[in-house]
């Protein structure tokens, strides 16, 4: 066990190139693929593999230290201060897009409509225009659309999440109860919450566009809808494979009550993804 | 218990230095090798981005159209300042923080050596990818390093490939970022108190912030251009009810504390290489870290500067100027600050100073400017001509690529333990003083009498100015070859000079770095140091 003022310096890093490389082999099938391409996919594919690998390589070897004792108290405040920052940063990406649902439902809509200096906008381009919220904007994008409502499948969501917190936090309890049925049981629950979730939203998603009329192209109210719900489902999605990891980590015997850096880090996250669905409930949903 | 210590540090033992070969900058860890690759990777993306501003200026030299298509000249001005800034200032910053930080502080290393590995290939890639767009049908992206749609949705292959590059540089600067931050929170030595720390330290920990606040929104911004592009949403599209004005909203949150990341990380250079040649300590310490703070708050505030002439209401235009004026008052303090750290100092003028000296007189020309433009009413005749290329021009030329110059010679010998050529230095100094304002100075009279920016030809009562313009710009541009000269001559011995620890007299009473030997050992402050010096505060 090393001592605080220790500090653990890892040397010969592999896992950062390897993990470059899957990202930009990704990046450029995509673009690629987007260019019409045909063999853009074909490198996504091999370069989320490599991704992939790149995780379990370099989360196997975290997790093996970590279990070792190579990491002082030090230490695991640098990590803590790691995902707090990360988390941060996410939050300035959503930041972005209520940002964007915002200004469109309160300023540029309105002005599309006449309202402020918009007047010669709405006489000169679009007379018959009328600002109202959802719209998919003077020129109809995307056709015919029903609006999703709150207060049916989104509400239930909203219960999910809302318990998995809970269940998170109780799962945090028996971590330091040292009660390792409770830990486990609780994150169990939580994934499988989680999963739920993403079940749900996709079919929501399934009638929107089926049923609905409302898609991506359905103008600014398709854009944000689905802009905000899915970066939102993608980072349910990543919390719940993260949760996955350290559901199995507890399942071989890891994490320790003064040392469980992943359990931290997986439940702050979660209940950022959380509050983020919080936030979109209220100002996509509801409002 | 202590077989576990004894079998830790054997492990250690051999797994203490570089790796053998080339494969050692792959895999490194290490603050000063890490350090080192963005350093000599800025340098390199320095020299791509001042070809492609040769090439502008060669265009330029005389009205008619001359060497290149309108189309690639519009991809010359978007690459160039693309390189400029990612590839070149802020890694090169990046750079400094890494070799820097963790020597002024007292610390082993960065706090995440191995996300350290992962930020810096991430740029390489970011860049590459960046690059490659010159070679795509339908050529590089030529709508301006701001990316405003609806224009640069006409790009060709090029357009994801540029987001995807946004993005991945973007994750760098978060990663390296994020490290910098837990660096400087988590790993001072004991006693290193905030109110203690170097100058550079203080405006690199409030820079972290700022990237890591902004990278994201940039995030944001590209990847709704890209979804409008090739998934059929409509933000910036009217017709669906979006506002093309929204991406430039957003972009400026992003674009103008963007501008500071470049701009605080030069004055906590300057900060720190004036009081050295002063010999005195920094004028007001404490002022100058509330100063830089009060400038990054701000900076958050003030986007729609860049926007003036966009049709924002009244209100907007009114606020924006005002908030945008009161930048003033915090920058001013700095430059009244190193005036008076020099004020009576028993100055030398060796290179790192007289660079020092240069920016604090040349920036405060890009502030004024900057002032001008801040005024909502007259920017209506600025805005979009050649006096903003001026005003930005001498904020990060003079002010951040000449101080990110005077860091090379103020710190090589302590990297390399050799002296650099101070007769070369001094040249390459007056060299690019001149030339750096024939260059840039007469771009104000042609914004003035109208000249639009990054246009490839103009009307003929622009040329006198801009063949001026021009030949400023050739010198400016071979006077760098200097530069390159000395950092790879004082790399392989300089003077053949033995330098001291302390390089410059007293230098150790400033700053910790001075105390370690030249060149430093691969790992320093294994354990914390006792003595902090207190000189700079
Ligand atoms: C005293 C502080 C400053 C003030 C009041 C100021 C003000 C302004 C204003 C009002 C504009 C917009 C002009 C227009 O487009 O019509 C502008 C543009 C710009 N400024 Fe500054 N500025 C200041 C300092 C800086 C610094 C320190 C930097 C960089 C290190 C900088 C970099 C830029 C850049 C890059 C642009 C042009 C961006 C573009 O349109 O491509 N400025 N500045
Ligand atoms: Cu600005």
């Amino acid at each position: 066990m090393s001592t605080s003022n220790e500090y653990y310096i890892p040397h010969k890093a592999t896992w950062p190139v390897v993990g470059t490389g899957g990202l930009v082999m990704m990046l450029a099938g995509f673009a690629n693929y987007l260019n019409g391409s045909s063999a853009g996919t074909a490198w996504m594919a091999l370069g989320l593999a490599v991704f992939i690998v790149m995780l379990a390589g370099w989360f196997t070897l975290q997790a093996g230290e970590s279990e070792s004792g190579m990491y002082s108290t030090q230490v695991g405040i640098s990590y803590r201060m790691g995902m707090m920052w990360f988390i941060f940063s996410e939050i300035m990406f959503f930041a972005v897009f209520f940002g964007t649902l915002w200004y469109t439902r309160n300023l540029s809509v309105p002005w599309l409509g006449g309202e402020g200096t918009g007047a010669a906008t709405k006489e000169l381009l679009w007379p018959s225009f009328e600002a109202v919220w959802p719209t998919n904007g003077p020129g109809k994008v995307g056709g015919e659309f029903e609006p999703m409502g709150a207060w049916g499948l989104p509400f239930l969501n909203t219960l999910i999440l809302l318990t998995s917190g809970v269940s998170c936090t109780w799962a945090h309890h028996g971590l330091l109860a040292k009660n390792r049925d409770q830990l486990i049981k609780g994150l169990a629950a939580t994934v499988g919450l989680g999963l739920l979730f993403v079940a749900l939203q996709a079919s929501e998603y399934h009638e929107a566009y089926t049923e609905m009329g409302l898609t991506l192209g359905s103008g600014i109210y398709g854009s944000t809808f689905f802009m905000l719900t899915g970066f939102h489902g993608f980072h349910v999605c990543v919390g719940a494979i993260i949760l996955s990891v350290v559901l199995f980590r507890s399942w071989k015997g890891h994490f320790q009550p003064e040392n469980h850096f992943a359990f931290e880090a997986a439940a702050w996250y979660w209940h950022f993804v959380d509050v983020v669905w919080l936030g979109l409930f209220v100002f996509v949903y509801v409002i | 218990m202590s077989a576990v210590v004894a079998e830790h540090d054997d492990h250690h033992e051999h797994d203490h230095g570089p790796a053998k070969g080339l494969l050692r900058w792959v895999i490194t860890t290490n603050h000063k090798d890490i350090g080192t690759l963005y350093l000599l990777f800025a340098l390199a993306m320095f020299f791509v981005g001042g070809t492609m501003a040769m090439i502008i200026r060669a265009e330029l030299f005389e009205p008619g159209m001359q060497f290149v298509n309108p189309q690639f000249f519009n991809s010359m001005t978007t690459m160039h300042a693309l390189v400029m800034v990612f590839g070149a200032v802020m890694p090169a910053f990046v750079g400094l923080a890494n070799w820097m930080i963790p020597m002024m502080i007292g610390a082993p290393d960065m706090a995440l050596p191995r996300m350290n590995n992962m930020s810096f290939w991430l740029l390489v890639a970011g860049v590459l990818l960046l690059a490659s767009t010159l070679f795509m049908e339908g050529g590089a992206p030529a709508g301006g390093w701001t990316l405003y749609p609806p224009l640069v949705l006409q790009t060709g292959k090029a357009l994801p490939f540029a987001i995807f590059s946004v993005h991945l540089l973007g994750i760098s600067s978060i990663m390296g970022a994020i490290n910098i931050i837990a660096t400087i929170f988590n790993m001072r030595a004991p006693g290193m108190t905030l109110m203690k720390m170097p100058m550079f330290v203080w405006t690199w920990l409030i820079t972290a912030f700022l990237l890591i606040a902004i990278m994201p929104v940039f995030a944001g911004a590209v990847t709704m251009l890209l979804t409008d592009k090739f998934f059929h949403t409509s933000f910036f599209d009217a017709a669906g009810g979006g506002d093309p004005v929204l991406y430039q909203h957003i972009f400026w949150f992003f674009g103008h504390p963007e501008v500071y990341v470049m701009i605080l990380p030069t004055f906590g250079v300057a900060s720190t290489i004036i009081p050295v040649f002063a010999r005195k300590p920094l004028f007001g310490y404490s002022s100058m870290v509330y100063a830089t703070a009060a400038i990054a708050f701000l900076s958050f505030i003030v986007w729609a500067h860049h926007m003036f002439t966009v049709g924002m209401p009244i209100a907007g235009e009114l606020y924006f100027m005002y908030a945008t004026m009161l930048i003033a008052i915090p920058t001013g303090v700095k430059v009244f600050n190193w005036t008076a750290t020099m004020w009576k100092g028993a100055m030398t003028f060796e290179t790192p100073m007289l660079f020092s000296i240069a920016f604090v007189v040349l920036f405060t020309m890009g502030g004024f400017t900057g002032l001008m433009m801040s005024v909502a009413p007259s920017d209506f005749q600025y805005h979009d001509t050649y006096f903003i290329v001026a005003h930005f021009h001498y904020t990060l030329v003079p002010a951040s690529v000449f101080i990110l110059m005077a860091a090379g010679y103020f710190w090589l010998p302590k990297w390399t333990g050799h002296m650099y050529d101070e007769r070369i230095g001094q040249l390459h100094f007056w060299l690019s003083v001149v030339s750096v304002n024939i260059l840039f100075f007469p771009q104000h009279f042609l914004g003035l009498a109208g000249m639009p920016r990054r246009i490839p030809d103009y009307a003929v009562q622009f040329a006198d100015w801009n063949m001026i313009s021009s030949i400023g710009g050739f010198i400016f541009g071979a006077s760098q070859l200097l530069f390159l000269y000395i950092v790879i001559d004082t790399i392989k011995g300089g003077t053949g000079e033995k330098v001291t620890d302390e390089v410059w007299e007293d230098a150790a009473k400033h700053s910790l770095e001075w105390t370690l030997p030249s060149p430093p050992p691969y790992h320093t402050f294994t354990t914390p140091p006792t003595v902090i010096p207190t000189e700079h505060i």
